[in-house]
């Protein structure tokens, strides 16, 4: 703790847009992620329907094959990079801190920075469409196809974007481990955090050894593309299987990055939901660990057609089929969580007990997949498509939906709308199965991916037209989804601290959480902690301290200002290889110029924090009084 | 869905080559591991199914209903099994697979010429060479093969990465630029395959289509014999005016026409008798003539410059290409 002199010392606080621009609070960054998740959520929809809409008839011509290239990527790059992540990190930050009785999250201010510079990551990533064509390489950028000399500027708008965003997955992956390490409650040992948290905490240390090789990668390809390196070029000596492997070391992990947060946030709600603590808990947390472990040793099974041989096929396939039974493990101890329980059926819980089903015909097409002469014939078909939107529709955004309708209360302090959340379920689940279950079997019947149409007579056009129509009853659900927010957005908060009979620790402070989350830091007597407290006819949690001032990170505008800084110098190093009629252009960029300059503005901003001493500010307990009065 | 699930006959696509009704042993073994994965997957899932219907079913809470459900930690016993069970289900996918992996990846490169017939494969974008060393043949699009015999396919990348698949033979290798790969394959039954590039190669990706003709060893050896000796050219006026244009408009420069000519554009020699143009659109005068006009037309991002013709000169190439004709 600083000392309490830092209580007389003035701190600016902001309202209004500053107050969202300046924010350390995990509460309101958790906000902001949700809602940039959320916007390009959308737009990743409107690439998804354009893709659907073109293959919805054979030879059909809405895309070109060029334009379609560009939507395809930036459809699946959208969707993991922006979409996926940003809402895991908002479903973090939303809950872990409450769950492990924090008060923030250990580093705020890298929490912040983290935010802007996915942010602006993704706004540089998206500029492309406008400054001569969106990266055409597909998500996974193979060279040499991703190269400067098969295609224009876009895919580096794709590598220095994500290494932007990159950047902030990193910075959340370290806050999230420092904090569960060092920040629990006194009494919340690690066997006795809820399952979120464990996933949490396990997928942190993924982030931490699996962005980095991608960072490296994005780097070395790059330096191909601006500064004419030959990492992966062939004519120059380079090697394209080596960016294959450096992507897929960091990019199978980043499937597990994205769906052990979905499991915990099932694990949540299928316990809540069915007034029963998580079946088999210790072998949850065992099982999380181990697909953490087993994440890493798997890359090759999306190489097994490079031709590598039969050792490294045959290896890497068993080890692959391996991670089946950690995830059998956790299926089966969701089943027996409900089994004997009372099930309330709400929006959350509907989308986290349908999880089950969807995900495990996503989990067994995984293991068809890992066996290598098979695969020879799913590899890169329509059966891979469907394989990974069932896991990460299917799994991971079925996690997501269940966790935002579960703690949109914590967050907004209102409840989304029930009715219209089952509707918007409904249309949701029959859309998803419509739109991928065919996929499997056009696949199966030859259907090769990524291709911008498809001939005759194959037998493709009806599951192709049946798989388009489930496409758009999704996006009605999307479009009742935002209605919804917006309705609820509209209304006076109407959220108890506890409106599902929660069992965390959540669950035992007012919706939304005050700025300081807890009054008195509590004392955690076991599992499921809240839910003890309330058996033992506990209304709140026994707190561990007594009642004192409360120690606040200050708000700071540099970690905006940092993103900003990086993003110009993204802008000036892309175009640093564009032609410009212009000399004021041709000097500004082709001198590296605009590029230096944003460095500049991060480095200084970087001496500025280092060198002003910050020590936060105090919420005195009659202030606290004050509050809780009101409450 | 559940119909199409439950009929096993359409599910192999009306009869069509593919993977779930191959015409080669490679993929018949394939095929195999594709079902018996596929029946311990369902057993798998219709335990989850059956066990999640039946909760969600029978545990929901019911109106009136008060209380609070009995707070299990755990099942030791249940665990062991739910954790046994799969690893001797996987055990038993293991084994096939691994035989498989291993014997399909057999190096036949020292074969003699009698039992196995070599060819190399070169992807292009957005087209395929294919070359018979030994019988020193270099083609392109129709990869002709004789029924029942192993052919073995070593693999290059001109440009970028393109992946070789004829999903109703065998599964696809990719030809990664600076890398040399290999797999063999045969075909039980005559016919023509579909073949396909099955990695993501650029605008024209998804018509990156070839043809594999299985025929007979006898009629191989005459399609051998006519690709190595083709007849003389045709005397026709329309056809000697047509090689003129070939040969003026420097077409020549990107085109071999002779029987083992690799050149930067596909081989034309045997042109007359390709299944398709652009490896895809069915080989007519008038297709032939549109990509003559503008190729990207016909194919996006193809790499054959739009050569400025008259309609009299395109009329006559044509007329030369459609004459290349061996038999």
């Amino acid at each position: 703790m600083a000392s309490h002199a830092a209580s007389h010392h003035e701190v600016k606080r902001y309202k209004g847009l500053m107050d969202w621009l300046t924010t350390v609070d995990h509460k309101k960054i958790a906000i902001l992620y949700l809602a940039s998740g959320l916007f390009f959520f959308v737009l990743g929809g409107i690439e998804a329907l354009l893709i659907r809409i073109q293959l919805m008839f054979p030879m059909f011509n809405f895309l070109d094959g060029q334009t379609y290239n560009e939507v395809l990527t930036m459809h699946g790059t959208t969707m993991i990079f922006l979409v996926a992540m940003p809402l895991v990190f908002a479903m973090w930050n939303a809950a872990v801190p409450l769950q492990i009785g924090a008060r923030d999250v250990a580093f705020p201010f890298l929490n912040s920075l983290g935010f802007w510079v996915f942010l602006f990551g993704g706004i540089l990533l998206n500029l492309s469409w406008f400054l001569g064509g969106a990266p055409d390489a597909g998500w996974t950028m193979y060279a040499p196809l991703a190269l400067r000399e098969f295609s224009g500027p876009g895919n580096d708008y794709y590598l220095i974007g994500l290494q932007i965003a990159g950047i902030g997955s990193l910075l959340s992956g370290i806050n999230f481990l420092a904090t569960i390490i060092n920040m629990r409650a006194p009494g919340m040992t690690f066997m006795r955090m809820p399952l979120f948290t464990w996933t949490t905490l396990v997928t942190s240390l993924i982030i931490l050894f699996a962005l980095t090789p991608l960072a490296v990668g994005l780097i070395e390809m790059t330096f191909d593309r601006l500064f004419d390196a030959k990492f992966f070029n062939p004519a120059g000596g380079g090697s394209p299987v080596l960016w294959e492997h450096i992507f897929w070391i960091f990019g199978h992990p980043e499937v597990y990055i994205l769906v052990l947060p979905a499991f915990g946030i099932i694990s949540e709600v299928v316990a809540t939901f069915s007034s029963k603590r998580l079946f088999g808990y210790g072998s949850m947390v065992f099982a999380t660990s181990l697909i953490g472990l087993l994440s890493f040793m798997v890359w090759v099974h999306h190489m097994f057609t490079v031709g590598m041989g039969p050792i490294a096929n045959a290896l890497f396939g068993v080890a692959t089929s391996l991670i089946a039974i950690p995830t059998g493990i956790k299926i089966f101890n969701w089943l027996f969580t409900m089994w004997g329980g009372h099930l309330r059926f709400t929006t959350a819980s509907l989308y986290a007990f349908s999880f089950i089903p969807s995900f495990v015909m996503g989990g067994v097409t995984g293991v068809m997949l890992a066996l290598p002469p098979a695969d020879y014939q799913f590899h890169d078909t329509y059966f891979v498509v469907a394989h990974f939107h069932y896991v990460i529709v299917g799994g991971v955004v079925l996690g997501l939906f269940a966790g935002m309708y579960y703690w949109w209360p914590k967050m907004f302090g209102r409840m989304l709308n029930e009715t219209l959340g089952k509707i918007s379920f409904w249309f949701w689940i029959i859309g998803f199965h419509l739109t991928f279950f065919i996929q499997h079997f056009l696949g199966l019947w030859g259907m090769p991916r990524r291709v911008f149409t498809y001939l005759e007579n194959q037998g493709w056009d009806l599951p192709n037209l049946v798989s388009t129509i489930g496409a758009f009853l999704m996006a009605i659900s999307v479009i009742l989804f935002v209605i919804n927010v917006v309705i609820t957005w509209a209304k006076k908060p109407d959220a108890p601290g506890d409106p599902w009979d929660g069992r965390t620790l959540e669950w035992s402070i007012p919706s939304p959480a005050p700025e300081y989350n807890f009054r008195q830091i509590p004392l955690i007597r076991g599992l499921d902690c809240y839910w003890k407290e309330k058996m033992a006819g506990n209304k709140e949690m026994t707190p561990a301290e007594p009642l004192g001032p409360i120690h606040m990170p200050s708000p700071s505008i540099l970690p905006f200002i940092m993103a900003l800084g990086l993003f110009i110098s993204g802008i000036g190093f892309i175009m640093s290889k564009y032609e410009f009629e212009n000399s004021f252009l041709v000097a500004i960029f082709h001198s590296y110029a605009v590029g230096i300059l944003g460095l500049v503005i991060l480095f200084v901003c970087m001496i500025i924090r280092s060198l002003k001493d910050d020590p936060g500010y105090h919420i005195e307990p009659e202030e606290l009084e004050a509050k809780g009065a009101k409450a | 869905m559940l119909a199409l699930a439950l009929s096993g006959c359409s599910l192999k696509n009306q009869g069509e080559a593919n993977p779930l009704n191959p015409k080669g042993s490679v993929g018949e073994e394939q095929y195999f591991l594709i079902l018996l994965s596929l029946g311990i997957m369902i057993f798998v899932m219709a335990v989850v199914f059956i066990l999640f219907f039946y909760a969600v079913v029978r545990f929901r809470k019911r109106p009136g209903q008060t209380g609070i459900p009995k707070q299990v930690e755990g099942n030791h016993k249940l665990e062991i099994l739910w954790t046994v069970i799969p690893i001797i289900l996987l055990t038993i996918l293991a084994v096939p697979t691994v035989a498989f992996t291993f014997s399909q990846a057999k190096d036949l490169s020292d074969a003699p010429p009698e039992e196995v017939l070599k060819i190399k494969v070169t992807g292009h974008q957005f087209w395929w060479e294919f070359e018979y060393p030994d019988y020193d043949i270099v083609t392109a699009q129709d990869l002709w093969i004789p029924v029942g015999k192993t052919i073995f396919v070593e693999l290059h990348g001109a440009d970028v990465i393109h992946s070789f698949w004829i999903p109703g033979l065998a599964g696809k290798t990719d030809t990664t630029p600076g890398v040399t790969s290999t797999f063999y394959f045969d075909a039980k039954e005559p016919g023509t395959y579909l073949g396909k590039c099955a990695e993501l190669c650029g605008a024209g990706h998804a018509l990156m289509d070839f043809k594999v003709i299985a025929v007979s060893p006898a009629e191989f050896d005459a399609w051998v014999a006519t690709m190595t000796n083709p007849p003389a050219p045709s005397a026709e006026p329309a056809v000697v005016s047509g090689e003129q244009v070939f040969k003026d408009k420097n077409c020549i420069s990107c085109h071999a026409i002779t029987p083992n000519g690799a050149s930067l554009g596909p081989n034309l020699n045997n042109f007359g008798n390709r299944k398709t143009v652009g490896g895809y659109a069915e080989n007519t005068p008038d297709m032939v003539a549109k990509w003559l006009i503008n190729p990207q037309e016909v194919k996006q991002g193809a790499t054959m410059p739009t050569v400025p013709l008259t309609d009299e000169e395109v009329q006559a190439l044509v007329d030369y290409l459609g004459s290349l004709k061996n038999y």
